[in-house]
């Protein structure tokens, strides 16, 4: 018999019953909840006269619609009456439940998806969802972490358990070494650039290969952030040292009288050598150089040297006609040098890529320079209050500030635009989120999407530039 | 949950591969803390000619004459025709509430993605996956029949043309049973309410650190 995959090995160590047809009721150990997605689910609980099955398993916070600016107010602050009401009302369900809960006042607040990490309530081997797409994130530590709609957090609430079908297993190895320059979030483009948006559907994708190994955790989380972009509903690595090292001597890490057993059961998250993959892709990291996307869907990519694709030459009439009207909408004309595509804002932020490192990538760009005169904002929002806290130490808010950047509180911002931060319509940016869908950082808006040191080069720029040589 | 057993109902086109949740609902409206009311702005920003937002009367605004959906032919649709990865992007179950509340019942596609796939259930909304070719048949006869009526029926997994063709699709057969009889899933879980303790117990000797709380 074949050996297992790390999918494998994660799902079935949660299978609580199995019906016949092999749909499976999983355990979740853990739910992280934000505002956005929850509201919804409290009010069945509450209808149906539920109780939430563990309550110690939930993590809350708000990050969607909380202002970037000043805070002062707390959630009755909130200019916006829908955003304020939907902070209040996470508030609210999570005093009434007596939840563990970050609010926008409390330092360790932040994307749901870089907090989770930060404060160890993410680790190896746990099922881990949220009402978020972005949940993929959390499989850079070798846990089993997708999203779910908003019936399904109710259901998690009241059974700590998900009904699952077993996903295909997939394999992304990425071997070699990458160029200097080229980081994390480059080569999850280009995966996705290869494989198309659609190409992980059904699939748990796991990310191997020694470009991968040599990534660190910032960077793992990027690319597994990505893996919904690329269809897939989880993506996730292997546990190594670099894993353990990031996961010990956090708030929700195991204590001392647990960690031996820990690390040892840890060390058996990796598939097995003579595991069987339903779908094999491999890419040779000396083949990806700095990517940035040109359309409205984060499979039309393309590497910075290169130029705006030509849909005339596209044999596929459906992608053909795709291109057309992203073309149409992004205001591109085929055959464009990317480096001639002007900018009117950057926003360096989201739970892609606004982690300490991301940050100090950006930062080493920028130092000493100055914003373009032809931009007409260029932000940083850091990803949770505590990376805020660190940069600051570091003295890269100061950096950033001199270079004519904003340095805001952090949030999801301006990678959905659901607070105050938004492009209006027709105005271009630089942007290190994962979505470059139409109207997805404000209705009109054009989004492209880059690396940190990628946004912070064109930032200077003032058009996209090649960051190796910048 | 509600069932769905057989639909023979009009059928509108939309003739896109990737439409994305932050098409179907974008996120402005997804500040409300309700289930209901999210069907005036489903595929707000190709649907409208204006800016629209969560305080604002739709029944004011213009729509756009050369958005498909707004053709009077297909006013009254249940049944709508999509290409690949459709309901890609965000986790957002109101993707499937706008397109229930709009009055759809059931999308036919090429694929779907997963989240938007799994959601879909939850409201008793089925979404049907053909083949390219099916599709292809399918969206010509749509455009060229006016009043175009397909017949989704989940028992026998087929979805017949006016014509009398039937296409034969895939489903689970728990996701199946639940949504022909349109049982509650948490109902449902929590009759192995025992089962899910025993585990509790198990894993909590395995995997101590998980339970320590
Ligand atoms: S940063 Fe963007 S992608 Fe991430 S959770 Fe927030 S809105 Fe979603």
């Amino acid at each position: 018999m074949a050996g297992k995959t790390l999918y494998d090995k994660l799902f079935d160590a949660h299978v609580v019953r199995t019906e016949e047809d092999g749909t499976a009721l999983l355990y979740i150990d853990r739910h992280l909840v934000h505002e956005v997605t929850s509201p919804q689910a409290f009010e069945g609980l509450k209808l149906a006269n539920r109780e939430l099955w563990r309550k110690e398993a939930i993590l809350a916070v708000v990050d969607h619609n909380v202002p970037t600016t000043d805070r002062s107010g707390g959630s009755a602050g909130i200019v916006d009456n829908t955003s304020r009401l939907q902070v209040t009302t996470l508030d609210a369900n999570a005093a009434d439940h007596g939840l563990t809960y970050f609010d926008i006042n409390d330092v360790r607040q932040g994307i749901v998806h870089v907090i989770g990490p930060e404060q160890g309530a993410t680790l190896p081997g746990m099922t881990v969802v949220c009402g978020d797409s972005h949940t993929s994130t959390h499989g850079a530590f070798g846990a089993l972490a997708h999203g779910i709609g908003t019936s399904e957090v109710e259901h998690v609430m009241a059974t700590q358990c998900l009904v699952q079908q077993k996903m295909l297993n997939m394999l992304v190895e990425v071997d070699g070494v990458a160029a200097d320059g080229v980081t994390a979030k480059d080569i999850a483009l280009h995966i996705i650039g290869e494989i198309g948006t659609a190409g992980g559907n059904g699939c748990a994708i796991e990310f191997g290969g020694s470009a991968i190994r040599a990534l660190s955790m910032e960077g793992r989380m990027t690319l597994c952030n990505m893996a919904i972009e690329g269809g897939a509903r989880a993506g996730m690595v292997a546990v190594d040292q670099t894993t353990i090292d990031y996961v010990l001597d956090r708030p929700f890490s195991p204590g001392p009288e647990h960690r031996e057993v820990a690390i040892a059961a840890w060390n058996e998250l990796h598939s097995d050598e003579d595991a069987h993959f339903d779908r094999r892709v491999s890419i040779a990291a000396e083949d990806i150089k700095p990517q940035v996307s040109w359309g409205t869907s984060p499979e039309m990519v393309a590497p910075v040297d290169d130029q705006v694709p030509n849909p005339e030459t596209e044999q596929d009439p459906v992608k053909a006609d795709g291109m057309r009207k992203a073309l149409a909408y992004m205001n591109l004309k085929a055959g464009t040098p990317i480096t001639e595509i002007p900018l009117d804002k950057v926003f360096i932020g989201s739970c892609t890529n606004s982690r300490i490192e991301d940050i100090r990538a950006a930062a080493a760009v920028i130092k000493g320079r100055k914003v373009a005169a032809n931009l007409k904002l260029a932000m940083v929002v850091p990803g949770s209050g505590l990376v805020k806290k660190q940069a600051e130490e570091e003295g890269l808010d100061k950096l950033f500030t001199d270079a004519g950047f904003e340095w805001r509180e952090p949030g999801c911002s301006m990678c959905l635009a659901m607070n105050a931060d938004r492009l209006e319509p027709g105005e271009r940016c630089a942007s290190t989120s994962n979505r470059n869908f139409e109207g997805r950082q404000g209705a009109g808006g054009r989004t492209h999407l880059v690396s940190p040191a990628m946004a912070a080069a064109a930032a200077i720029a003032g058009h996209f530039v090649d960051a190796r040589h910048y | 949950m509600r069932a769905f057993t057989t639909l023979k109902a009009l059928v509108a086109p939309l003739d896109q591969s990737n439409v994305d949740t932050d098409a179907i609902i974008p996120k402005q409206y997804l500040k409300s803390i309700q289930r209901s009311g999210f069907g005036p702005n489903l595929f707000d920003n190709w649907r409208y000619l204006d800016e629209g937002g969560p305080e604002i009367d739709n029944s004011k605004r213009r729509l756009n004459p050369d958005f498909v959906l707004n053709k009077n032919r297909y006013g009254g649709a249940e049944i709508l025709l999509a290409r690949e990865n459709f309901g890609c992007g965000s986790s957002r179950e109101h993707a499937v509430w706008a397109l229930d509340q709009q009055g759809f019942r059931c999308v036919v596609a090429t694929s779907f993605a997963d989240i938007f796939y799994n959601n879909s259930f939850k409201s008793g909304f089925l979404p049907v996956q053909l083949n390219e070719e099916q599709m292809d048949v399918l969206f010509r006869e749509c455009e060229e029949t006016g009043g175009y009526e397909l017949t989704v029926d989940l028992e026998s997994q087929s979805v017949t043309t006016p014509s009398g063709q039937s296409f034969a699709f895939e489903i689970d057969a728990f996701r199946k049973n639940n949504l022909l009889r349109g049982l509650d899933d948490i109902g449902l879980t929590l009759e192995h309410a025992d089962q899910i303790r025993d585990y509790e117990k198990r894993r909590a000797v395995e995997t101590p650190w998980l339970f320590s709380e």
